[in-house]
């Protein structure tokens, strides 16, 4: 076990990591290339091919329109990763200033952040989601407003948190005493050492919001067709399953996968990039 | 101490009357007119317009904002329009399937998680732990709509053990209810314990690594007792913290899985709600939630200070 | 702590162990896929009210049979003068409420005259509409009077919307109905299920079953896993018609296949450019392919129909010829119209599958002919505020499931903007004809006429798919109303 341990500490490629970026990597590829390739137009029906098990024609199968699953799964890479990282990145934008401003400020700005934050963390996120796509209509874009929303407390208060520990800190104190503002503080000082916190927690809700986004499609509100999503196919396959089980076993596997790899890389990166836990394990 | 508790119970008052408020205006602005929902292709204006009177919807938006929020005060959640029985009533019917259902799937996922957690932190980097990291990460990436179905397809549909799902009520007998709940039990909790479990072995990890578990070891006690006696102890809080979160989660979080298996619970309460446009219920539910998420909060930060008192000097 | 909740757990498996609940002997359990708003289906539109209460627990006058014929109900049988204004009902003596009082003419009154009256809601207030005067002559005979005549008024008096109630009751039917019917109300679960118990003091043929128990089963998937673990003895509308190939090879199961009155239409605002030029629409028409429409959404099930009428209706003309499938001619048809490759369009789909799946295929149909549809998925409610109160559309897809509604395309501001003046006269004139064959003549004249002008694009007639338990009888194939008339349902042995 010592020697394990002390394997993993001098190597510092953790198996989490390797394995965590080499099917993040594998499944972002997929995206990108079902921008220039796809086996078939993935949203081209021909009625007459429907529910045709896998073949070296169709790799996936088709589903009850004929549409070759190979290449819907494809693009709904596309689709789930767009979402989900412009919500992850819609959270960090919005949330990582407001918690450094809130860490620098405190006071009544600090408390107000707080509380907004709290608020948030208190509706039902699968709910409020629900009622965002009542009001606006279902679409991607909807999509990515529900999830980010719920994003923005997340990474403001981790901001907020790793913020105020580093503002006692002498090289902080120091910066100070030069005299410069709070924003420059956080800014210059600040953000850079909590910049591997927030990747982290980045990769992690990145794999929540494909989780989300799946769900979101599921339940009908998130990509609209004809575009391809992973959660929509396994809604439309639900039925199928009996017949055709490999309808729901595709879109099924990728969204496991992605948010598997999206895990371990970031449970790598936690490794790799927080000395004290690597230290620990 | 006393001091600051009054301060967080008036700050989650004022959180709540905020959120009276954004729920308000979001339901408002929704499209869609109960009204015509209840009264179809058909209806002529003449009946649409006695409907809302009876239904007071005639009156203007802040109106009744006012009235529901003066109801509210006096423990009244109003009536339901589609259902034309007092919102309370539905919320109380259906949180006697949700509130059982949480509580169970809650309940299995510590069962589950914190010996798994206590196990994989006491035999860290071994096999055994990898294999219930490994576990655990597969828990997290399945989506619980399609274990669900798997369930009903293994358990129901093939095997006949359980039913596919229903719920025959509580009067029909505790073992019939409960049999009902067993498959849904396990639907929600699975990837909740896996959450969970992971939450409690790295708590375990970081504690086993502070000085005062240390001076444990130093004092010769067995790394398995310094874990059960003095680490795990301390790794609860954010078990705890976890938990909490997920606890209201899963009470109208559940939605999906009341869908999969046609329970009649909170959830599918208000998403029916929403698709009639029975906005009251729609308030009620939500603000039953917030209420209820906020009041967990404020009971694990309590929990919080009394479990560590360090706590109450960082916040402070 | 742990441990308790382990033993508590463990409890539950034990008990669920032990198997299921030995089904009751005369019981039916009925999986209905909404649930109703409530019971009371004089005050709201929604189907699953008529669904659960329809023939069941409410009667009307009249009533209406599986195959669409008008049959006597509360009343026994009814005179009708010459002139078609004045209907004398003999009403049905002994008959009682749930609730112990007895029917006779003053429910009647009652019934009517709420029905129609200012505040009433009603959501089929129309059907009343024509009545001038409600007299109750004696308790046993009623007056009703129209101010005009009206073809359909013992047909209409056969709704769900014109059953009898009494005034005792009335106010509370939303929660607990209480009418005639060879069933009573026994309990409802909020959410899951309606309970309903044999009625011992009918008037009429007793019920067969002891207990019917509507469940609600939103969803497909579900819906099929109940029927197969033998939750469920009956989907009289079988939510899943992709999954009946795998229902068909087994015994314990029937499958009947019947006509319902749901015209499914792809609906276009007539009033709309480029919509409001004929070719523009013919162009439409011609570019849906109906036959793989129906393969992909309904898995074969389904009729085609060119008009807005339903094909088993003595009056119905096949118009399906009259557009038929051909993506040359409908581009042709946009080149003429100066539109060749310049339309874009929202498609506004409801929830319904046939709405959603056909709406994908029929999107794509017109792509292909180079017309650019925008799919937008939307409730209920939305559809209702939107496309059909403020007629905000361009295209959308629905069923139009209210029996002879081809009225509709003769009335103002009705959401697809139709309404020209030939069409109401011939409504008109029919509302006067007097014989069958004028009615016949005038009906098939108003289906050529909505398929000439193509108004919408006329998809398929909805099938009703019923499966249910081989073993379990007499429940309705065909649905010429939205009913689940479980009043003659029945057993068989073994």
């Amino acid at each position: 076990m010592m020697l394990l341990s002390a394997a993993r500490r001098t190597r510092r490629l953790s198996p989490s990591l390797l394995a965590g970026g080499t099917l993040t990597t594998l499944i972002v590829a997929a995206a990108i290339v079902s921008f220039v390739w796809t086996p078939y137009d993935a949203t081209l029906i021909v009625v007459e091919n429907r529910l045709l098990p896998p073949s070296l024609a169709h790799w996936f199968g088709t589903d009850h329109f004929g549409r070759d699953i190979f290449s819907m799964v494809l693009q709904g890479a596309r689709t789930s990763i767009a979402v989900a990282l412009v919500a992850v990145g819609v959270g960090l934008l919005i949330g990582v200033p407001l918690g450094l401003l809130a860490a620098a400020q405190r006071g009544l700005f600090d408390e107000i952040v707080m509380r907004t934050n709290d608020l948030v963390f208190a509706f039902p996120a699968l709910l409020l989601a629900i009622l965002i796509t009542a009001v606006a209509g279902p679409g991607a874009v909807n999509a990515i407003l529900a999830i980010g929303i719920f994003n923005i407390p997340v990474f403001s208060r981790l901001a907020r948190g790793s913020a105020l520990s580093l503002w006692t800190r002498d090289f902080v104190l120091a910066a100070r005493v030069a005299g410069k503002g709070a924003i420059r503080i956080s800014h210059e000082h600040i953000l850079p050492n909590i910049a591997s916190v927030l990747i982290v927690q980045g990769t992690i809700q990145f794999a929540l919001g494909i989780l989300a986004e799946a769900a979101l499609s599921y339940v009908g509100l998130g990509t609209q067709p004809p575009d391809p999503s992973w959660g929509r196919m396994l809604a439309e396959s639900q039925t199928f399953v009996a017949l055709a089980p490999w309808l729901a076993l595709a879109p099924g596997a990728a969204i496991v996968l992605t948010v598997l790899g999206l895990n371990l890389l970031g449970d790598g990166l936690r490794d790799l990039l927080d000395p004290k836990t690597r230290i620990e394990r | 101490m006393a001091r600051y508790l009054l301060q967080r119970a008036f700050s989650l008052g004022l959180t709540l009357l905020i959120a009276t408020l954004v729920i308000f205006v979001v339901l408002d602005i929704v499209p869609g007119d109960p009204a015509s929902f209840m009264m179809g292709l058909n209806a002529d204006p003449q009946t649409l317009a006695q409907l809302r009177h009876e239904l007071g919807l005639d009156l203007p938006a802040w109106q009744r904002y006012f009235i529901w929020l003066g109801s509210l005060a006096g423990g009244d959640l109003g009536i339901s329009y589609t259902y034309r029985v007092p919102v309370s009533e539905l919320i109380v019917e259906r949180l006697s399937v949700s509130l059982p259902l949480t509580l169970m799937a809650t309940a299995l996922s510590l069962v589950i998680a914190i010996p798994l957690g206590v196990f994989a932190a006491a035999r860290r980097g071994r096999f055994s732990d990898a294999a219930v990291v490994g576990a655990t990460q597969l828990g997290v990436a399945i989506p619980n709509f399609w274990f669900a179905l798997l369930l009903v397809f293994v358990f129901a549909t093939t095997l006949h053990w359980f039913s596919a799902g229903g719920f025959p009520g509580w009067d029909e007998g505790t073992g019939h209810a409960l049999q009902a709940l067993v498959l849904p039990t396990i639907a929600l909790a699975l990837p909740q314990a896996a959450i969970l479990t992971r939450v409690t072995r790295s708590a375990l990890i970081e504690t086993l690594g502070e000085d005062f578990v240390r001076t444990a070891r130093s004092k010769g006690l067995s790394e398995a007792r310094s874990l059960r006696r003095h680490a795990l102890r301390n790794a609860l809080i954010p078990v705890l913290t976890i938990l909490g979160l997920q606890f209201t989660f899963l009470l109208a979080g559940a939605i999906i899985v009341e869908n999969v298996f046609y329970l009649p619970g909170l959830g599918r309460l208000v998403l029916q709600a929403i698709t009639q446009r029975d906005l009251i219920v729609v308030q009620g539910v939500v603000i039953v939630l917030v209420a209820a998420a906020v009041t967990v909060t404020f009971l694990v930060e309590i929990a919080y200070m009394i479990a560590d008192p360090r706590v109450r000097v960082g916040r402070t | 702590m742990a441990r308790h909740l382990l033993t508590l757990l463990a409890a539950c498996f034990a008990l669920a162990a032990c198997g299921q609940p030995a089904a009751q002997s005369n019981a039916a359990r009925i999986g209905i896929v909404l649930e109703p708003p409530n019971l009371d289906p004089t005050a709201g539109a929604a189907a699953a009210i008529d669904e659960v209460v329809y023939a069941n627990v409410f009667e009307g006058l009249t009533r209406i049979d599986e195959h669409g014929d008008v049959l006597p109900a509360l009343a026994l049988s009814w005179d009708i003068s010459p002139d078609r204004l004045t209907y004398t009902f003999h009403l049905r003596q002994g008959a009682r409420f749930h609730d112990g009082t007895t029917f006779d003419a003053s429910d009647v009154k009652f019934s009517l005259d709420r029905a129609r009256a200012p505040d009433s809601v009603n959501a089929q207030k129309s059907l009343f509409e024509p009545i001038a005067t409600v007299d109750a002559v004696n308790p046993s005979t009623v007056k009703v009077t129209l101010s005009r005549p009206t073809n359909d008024f013992l047909f209409n008096m056969g709704w769900g919307d014109a059953v009898i109630v009494a005034p005792e009751s009335a106010a509370k039917n939303a929660t607990i109905p209480i009418g005639t019917g060879p069933f009573r109300f026994s309990r409802w679960l909020k959410g899951t299920q309606i309970e309903l118990a044999k009625n011992p003091d009918y008037w009429g043929t007793p019920a067969k079953l002891d207990k019917v128990v509507f469940l609600v089963i939103p969803d497909p998937a579900a819906a099929y896993a109940a029927l197969l673990a033998g939750d469920v003895d009956s989907f009289p509308n079988f939510p899943a018609p992709e999954l009946l190939p795998q229902i068909a090879g087994d015994p314990r199961f029937a499958i009947a296949i019947g006509t319902t009155e749901g015209e499914t239409i792809l609906a276009i605002n007539n009033a709309r450019p480029p919509f409001n030029d004929i070719r523009v629409r013919q162009a439409i028409s011609h570019a849906i392919n109906r036959r793989a429409l129906i393969d992909a959404v309904g898995m074969g099930y389904g009729t085609p129909i060119g008009s807005h009428f339903p094909p088993h209706n003595r009056a119905y003309i096949d118009l399906t010829g009259r557009y038929p499938f051909d993506p040359n001619k409908a581009r042709a048809l946009l080149k003429d119209a100066g539109r060749a490759s310049d339309i874009s369009a929202t498609l506004k789909l409801p929830p319904p599958p046939y709405a959603r799946r056909g709406g994908e295929i029929i999107a794509a149909e017109l792509r292909a002919v180079g017309i650019n549809v925008k799919i937008e998925n939307i409730e209920w409610a939305q559809w209702l505020d939107q496309v059909f109160t403020n007629g905000n559309f361009d295209l959308t897809i629905v069923s139009h499931t209210e029996p002879m509604d081809i009225g509709i395309y003769a009335r103002d501001g009705y959401y697809f903007h139709y309404a020209k003046p030939e069409f109401k006269a011939l409504m008109a004139a029919l509302d006067r004809a007097a014989t069958d064959q004028e009615r016949t003549k005038l009906l098939r004249d108003a289906q050529r006429m909505l398929a000439e002008d193509a108004v919408n694009a006329f998809l398929y007639q909805l099938p009703k798919i019923g499966v249910w338990n081989a073993r379990l009888h007499g429940q309705w194939v065909n649905s010429p109303v939205q009913a689940n008339d479980m009043t003659a349902a029945y057993w068989s042995e073994k």
